[in-house]
Order: C-alpha cells, then structure tokens, then sequence
C-alpha cells in the first residue's frame, strides 16, 4: 500500500480568505463570529452566525460555469484555485492526468428554495433556470468543480452531516493508497445563509450569547450555551509520495490513518463510544501510539452533551497520555459540512508554523473536560503528529491522523 | 412597446447577462453563434426575456431563430 500526502491547501472562511490570513487569525486567536440581524428578523432564536463575504467570480468564470454554481461550490472554486496553485498544479496538468475530486457536502438550501419560489410565483418550472437543477443537489460542488477544473479521476460527494469534510479526506487517502488514484482533490463546503441553518436552529441548540457575538461560541467551557454555524470552503490536494516526487512538488504533510464508525444510537446526541472507536482505528491504521500525537482538533462544537461526550472519549483513547487539545470553532463557528475538511488544514497551519492554536473563550472548564490538556492561549510549540475529530448526526464519525512528512 | 426599445433591451441583457460585446450586436449577427449558446442557454433566454417583457417564449418558438434580427422579431410579436 502507498504513502498518501498532501501537496497543496486553499481555504476561505470566517478566519480568511486565503492560507496567509487564516494562519495569521489562528495564531492570534480570533473569532469569525458576527450577528446577523437578517437571521433575526427571519425568525431565528440566535442569529450569530460566522460570515465570508460574497464572492465575485466574474473575471475568473464565465457565465456557464458561473450560473451553475451556489454559494457553497463558489467557496469550494476559490478554496481550490488556492490549493492547486499551493500545490503547483496547472490546468495542463489536470487535462493530461486522471485527477479525482471528493467533497463534503450536505446542504443546497438556498439553491432549492429559491427555485421552488420562482416556481410557485409563476406556475413555470421554465422559469427557474438552467443552473437551479445543478445548484440544487448535494453533489453540486464536485459536479462544478469537476467540470471547470477538467478533473477526469473519481467525481464523488459525500453527504454525512458534519464529518462530510472529513471523511472526503478519508476516502481520498484510501484511494490513493490502494492504488486506484494518484491524486485527488478533497475537501469540504458549507452554505452560509438564512435558510440553510433556521430547522437547526429550532433545535434550541445555537448559542445565545447575542450581545457578545465573538465570545459566544465556547467549546469546553462550563458556561457554554450552544454552537455557532459557520461556512465557506476548505480544499487539499492529496496526492501519491510516487506523484509528488516525480512532480517535485513540496509535500505538505503525510496522511496516515483515517478512522470511522457510526454510534448506532440517537439521531443526534453523540455517544462517547462511537467516537473513541474512530479515534483508536485512526491510531492503529497510522501505527501510531497515543503517545505519538502532539495534538487533537476537537470536533467540540459547543454544545453542552456534545463536548462533554468527545472530552470523555478523547480521554478515553489517551488516558494519562494528555495531547495539545483545542476547538478551532471557538474561533470559526461550526463549519459543518466544510468542518472535516477545514479542520485539516487549520491544524496542517498549525504544524507547518510551530504553534497550536487557542481554544478561545475557555475561561472555566467545564469539569468533564478537566482530565484534557486544552490549550487556552496560543503555544510556540512543533506538532509533528495531529489527530483530527469529526462527528456528525446519525452518529457518523470520522478522525484522521496526519503527520509531518519525513523520507 | 415599439421595436427599438425592444432592441435597446433585449442588448442590455445579452451585455449583462449573456457577456455579449455591443460591438457584435448587430441585426444580422447569429444569435446562436454570437453569444455561444448550448442548449441549456436557450432555457435562460426564455427566463431573461420573461423577466424583461413579461412574455414566456416556448422551444418551438426558436426554429425559426437565427439572427439576432429573428430574436427581435419574435419578441415584437409576442409583445406586441
């Protein structure tokens, strides 16, 4: 079986636009989080939301290709341009060579629902468009960016709540490792609007700290109210080590171990089994220790049942082993679909610069999370191994080990 | 609606939305040829002119399409 590892990263969120400023927010601590006062007035019980601002993609895609594209699979388009640039992958390359796509993704709310609208108002299904269908359906960002990008290997999307993203890494590797692929770009991609988050948020379970937007979301802590929803668009190049050398391309990192498992039980509280089972199948496909990993990327969304149950099966897995634990939703909200993916790289940043960035607003931990190692300000430390949690309703869970790339 | 404000909008939307030249937007030009369309553009010809004039153009009503005089014409007579 291969070695799998990463050549190139591109993101867009809450945190920035690009590697550069998402790194640069990571290490400084800072929250994506804003109110909406949209979201409000349409009826939401908390209208906090993280934001990106509306892409424009005019000069970079035409009209066909543009009017194909909801806002998710737009994130995902700039997250990826970045990422094969990061990866010295050129158009040329992607025609001559059977390059796959696997996204994560789970939501086209907007896309849907404005196009039923058009519908019910003019009795026309004409009228929606030629882009409503291809917006519309889940598969909307691998069936866009396959098509711009020329991509000729796997064209796959993964729906499985918020471990969508990961589990696209996940995939991914196992495809290259088995030979199949030599390169394929994974990633993840979550709508930002009004009507993709408000059946969520009538679960009660957003956070409601509206008068302080950016210290609302608070993984962890005692005094956590709930999570924030987030978006935007996070991509990897994963590649064959045979590939990237031949390519000479700069290797990134190494995937070694993705784990999974489904809980089996409620719809949407998480167990602690589930997810301590994902995490000792990532150690042992890695054939790795506990010991081993420098650093966890909680999945912790905020929510009081969720954290508590990951902090108990992170404990679990590594007992008195005590890793670097943080959230980066602290910071960036809950990226949801994209989170898995976004993650990744967020942590891929932290490993490439020496430094581990800061569960933010963690001011008293909650006493199920005493027995972890949490990281409250931002430590000048080397990862050279992470593990990265993330779970999702219908109790999906997806953890992936990555390591620093060594001959 | 007289022909010429029918010509002024049908060219502002092909500029707007169809990222067609002004230059190229000439009575005889090809309509099919001039603004590269595929099968699925014709589905948002029909959106943009409804949404422009009110009128709802049917498949059929394309055969006899093809220069952008044609268009124009279609469109008088459905307005009109």
């Amino acid at each position: 079986m291969g070695r799998v590892v990463i050549t190139g990263m591109g993101i867009y969120s809450c945190l920035g636009e690009n590697l550069e400023e998402v790194k640069n927010s990571l290490y400084q601590g800072k929250s994506g989080i804003v109110f909406d006062q949209e979201r409000k007035d349409f009826g939401y019980r908390s209208a906090l939301t993280g934001k990106v601002a509306v892409p424009n993609l005019k000069k970079q895609l035409s009209r066909r290709e543009r009017i194909s594209m909801g806002e998710e699979a737009q994130y995902a388009y700039i997250a990826t341009v970045e990422a094969l640039k990061n990866a010295q992958v050129d158009l040329d390359f992607l025609i001559h060579n059977e390059v796959g796509i696997i996204f994560g993704n789970d939501s086209t709310a907007k896309s849907v629902i404005e196009s039923i609208d058009i519908v019910r108002a003019k009795k026309d299904t004409t009228l929606v468009g030629s882009g409503g269908i291809f917006k519309s359906m889940n598969s909307t960002v691998t069936m866009n960016l396959a098509t711009i990008f020329k991509l000729k290997g796997i064209n796959l999307t993964v729906s499985a709540a918020c471990a969508s993203g990961s589990h696209s890494v996940g995939l991914g590797f196992h495809l290259i490792k088995s030979g199949l692929q030599e390169m394929v770009i994974c990633g993840g991609a979550q709508e930002i609007n009004k009507f993709a988050m408000g059946s969520f948020d009538g679960l009660g379970v957003f956070a409601t700290d509206e008068e302080n937007p950016t210290k609302a979301c608070r993984p962890f802590d005692k005094n956590r109210t709930g999570l924030v929803p987030s978006g935007g668009g996070a991509s990897l190049v994963l590649e064959s080590l045979e590939s990237a050398k031949k390519r000479g391309a700069t290797i990134l990192g190494e995937v070694i171990g993705y784990g999974f498992s489904s809980n089996g039980e409620h719809i949407s509280t998480p167990n602690i089994d589930g997810p301590s089972r994902a995490m000792l199948k990532a150690l042992d496909q890695a054939n790795v220790k506990p010991t081993d990993i420098d650093y966890v990327n909680a999945h912790a969304t905020s929510t009081p049942v969720g954290d508590q149950n990951e902090a108990k099966a992170i404990h679990h897995v590594f007992k008195d082993r005590k890793p670097y634990v943080s959230s980066t939703k602290s910071m960036t909200g809950h990226e949801c679909w994209m989170a898995g993916a976004s993650e990744i790289i967020y942590s891929m940043l932290m490993m490439q610069h020496s430094f581990i960035a800061p569960n933010i607003n963690l001011e008293e931990v909650d006493d199920d999370a005493k027995e972890l190692n949490l990281v409250q300000k931002t430590i000048n430390e080397k990862i050279d191994v992470f593990l990265s949690n993330s779970f999702g309703f219908g109790g999906t869970n997806s953890a992936i080990v990555i390591k620093k790339y060594t001959e | 609606m007289d022909k010429k404000t029918i010509i002024a909008k049908v060219n502002d939307f092909l500029i707007d939305e169809f990222e067609a030249e002004q230059e190229d937007l000439t009575p005889e030009a090809n309509l099919k040829e001039t603004l590269e369309l595929d099968s699925l553009d014709y589905v948002d010809l029909v959106v943009a002119v409804e949404s422009e004039f009110g009128v709802k153009l049917a498949a059929e009503d394309f055969v006899n399409v093809n220069t952008l005089e044609d268009f124009y014409t279609l469109i008088d007579k459905k307005v009109n």
